[in-house]
């Protein structure tokens, strides 16, 4: 395994007011490397993963114990300011929520945000954004029509690119294609092989299939614990314990 | 049996059908009634001249300007005020005890009949803070009356837009005030505006909280500033129908200033039906 950790998780605790959705969660993350977050709804994958870029921070009641570090900081300390933590470590989420707003500004929101004015770099950005995300070809002519317009799929690529166009280190993806058909998956699915190269991916999903193909890791997480991590070949055809065996075989879950 | 619940059925919706029914005739006769009544006061000279003859000749123009500039006071009171705390409430605040205790005091505030507010806005506007029957005072008593219709609305709006927007953008390293202003608020304006407008509406027409604070039985003279007292539409009504010289002969005029009235109420709601159309459509919601 590479030594180059780009985040990690050390015994990780997390708590919705006195309920803990996750225990003790350790888990390293490659650089440049997907690793996928699998188990049954309800396991804390989704938690987890909203924990790495202090999502769950918008849930009042909730608790954080243990170490989340990106490169060499703590994300949890008090000195981290979570505005620039989640430009560095940037989310797609399960539905496709591109804004009401044009394709064009969709994307170049990130960077008004973040205060770039420059009109030019913006649109450079828009453009390069878009075509990471493999949908270029398919909306440069329609760059000031409303996003809404387009297919689930179409929006979910707009979505990746809109995360991209901050230039994330990290980008977390929940569920990104469950609301997708399986030809809007595929795209998603050969999307996330190549940002791999430029970016660190963690995805959740419940498709088992689905992790194989695209994650070099994979993390099995059961009623809050993590059970297993494991290169995802490993993981797939020589799972260390019995439960996860039952799980990616269809026993359960 | 199918047959039976097909029967039930039909005989609900019926029933439902003709709770809308009643609606809509109460409207239509309302405006019929006041039409017919009222329309042979309309002129030219009505609407542009002071009244005459102890107010049994002449046009209301006093009371159309009052009335509107009681509205403007009244939406520059209300508005900020209105959509800054339901922004407040709704993404700021932590929902608990303290926040309950808010919503329910302006739920009562709703419920507290006009008449009140406008004995308030006597006591304090007008007496306490020394501005007199003006128009500062009055749009100020419609201003806080009409607060909690806006507060409602703003909320309401707030609420309907999608949680994962605000996700998204806070995911993109945009502070909650970016967020706020550049994603929810766009989304939420044409409901707000709309509510808005329906609740200042409802304040043109009030006759309560203004007989105390900014309205007068007759002045000539055209405001020239928020420190003078007006004529209103809807005092104007209730002076001539209870307390005019003659009020008899005034009839017509009573009609014709409740025409003016409905038609510039119907009016802002109609703009604001209009208005909020036209936003969504741009927004594609």
């Amino acid at each position: 395994m590479e030594s180059n950790i780009k985040m990690h998780t050390k015994n990780l605790d997390f708590f919705y007011g006195n309920f803990q959705a996750l225990y003790n969660v350790s888990i390293e993350f490659v650089q440049n490397r997907v690793t996928a977050l699998i188990g049954p709804s309800g396991c804390g994958k989704s938690t987890y993963l909203r924990c790495l870029n202090r999502m769950n921070d918008l849930i009042s009641g909730i608790r954080v114990e243990g170490q989340a570090m990106l490169d060499s900081k703590d994300i949890y300390d008090p000195s981290i300011d979570v505005v620039t933590l989640r430009r560095r470590v940037g989310m797609v989420f399960q539905k496709p929520n591109p804004f009401p707003k044009s394709i064009f500004e969709n994307i170049a929101y990130g960077l008004k945000v973040n205060g770039v004015k420059d009109k030019a770099k913006i649109t450079e950005i828009v453009e390069k954004s878009l075509k990471q995300a493999a949908i270029w070809e398919e909306v440069k002519d329609r760059m000031n029509e409303s996003a809404l317009g387009l297919s689930g799929g179409q929006q979910q690529r707009l979505c990746i690119a809109r995360a991209l166009a901050v230039d994330p280190e990290v980008l977390l993806m929940d569920e990104p294609a469950s609301a997708l058909d399986p030809i809007a998956t595929q795209k998603i699915e050969e999307l996330i092989t190549e940002l791999s190269s430029k970016l660190t991916i963690i995805i959740v999903t419940h498709n088992m299939q689905q992790a194989a193909r695209v994650s070099d890791r994979t993390a099995f997480f059961y009623m809050g614990k993590l059970i297993e991590v494991n290169d995802t070949d490993t993981l797939f055809t020589k799972p260390g314990l019995k439960q996860t065996e039952d799980y990616i075989t269809g026993r359960f879950g | 049996m199918i047959k039976k619940g097909l029967f039930i059925q039909n005989t609900w919706f019926s029933i439902f059908k003709i709770a809308v029914l009643i609606n809509g005739a109460a409207l239509a006769v309302i405006v019929f009634f006041i039409l017919s009544r009222g329309w042979r006061a309309i002129s030219w000279e009505f609407l542009t001249q002071a009244p005459r003859d102890s107010m049994t000749a002449g046009g209301i123009l006093p009371c159309i300007v009052g009335t509107v500039y009681l509205c403007l006071v009244t939406i520059l009171v209300a508005l900020p005020i209105g959509v800054a705390s339901a922004i407040y409430l709704n993404e700021y605040a932590t929902q608990g005890k303290l926040v309950r205790v808010i919503r329910l005091g302006i739920n009562n505030l709703a419920g507290v009949p006009s008449i009140v507010f406008g004995l308030f806005g006597l006591a304090f506007f007008c007496i306490v803070l020394k501005m007199g029957v003006s128009v500062a005072a009055g749009g100020l008593t419609l201003g806080i009356m009409t607060l909690p219709v806006i507060i409602g609305a703003s909320e309401e709006a707030l609420k309907s837009v999608p949680n994962t927007y605000r996700e998204a953008s806070l995911a993109m390293g945009a502070t909650k005030w970016q967020t706020i202003r550049k994603v929810v608020l766009p989304v939420a304006f044409p409901g707000i505006i709309t509510g808005s407008i329906l609740g200042i509406s409802r304040a043109a027409g009030e006759t309560a909280p203004i007989m105390y604070t900014g309205a007068v039985f007759f002045t000539p003279d055209l405001p020239t500033s928020i420190m003078d007292e007006v004529m209103a539409l809807p005092y104007h009504i209730y002076v001539l129908a209870t307390a005019g010289t003659n009020i008899e002969a005034t009839r017509h005029l009573q009609y014709g200033t409740a025409l003016v009235l409905i038609v510039l109420v119907l009016g802002m709601n109609l703009a604001a039906i209009i208005l909020r159309s036209k936003m969504r459509k741009k927004l594609r919601i």
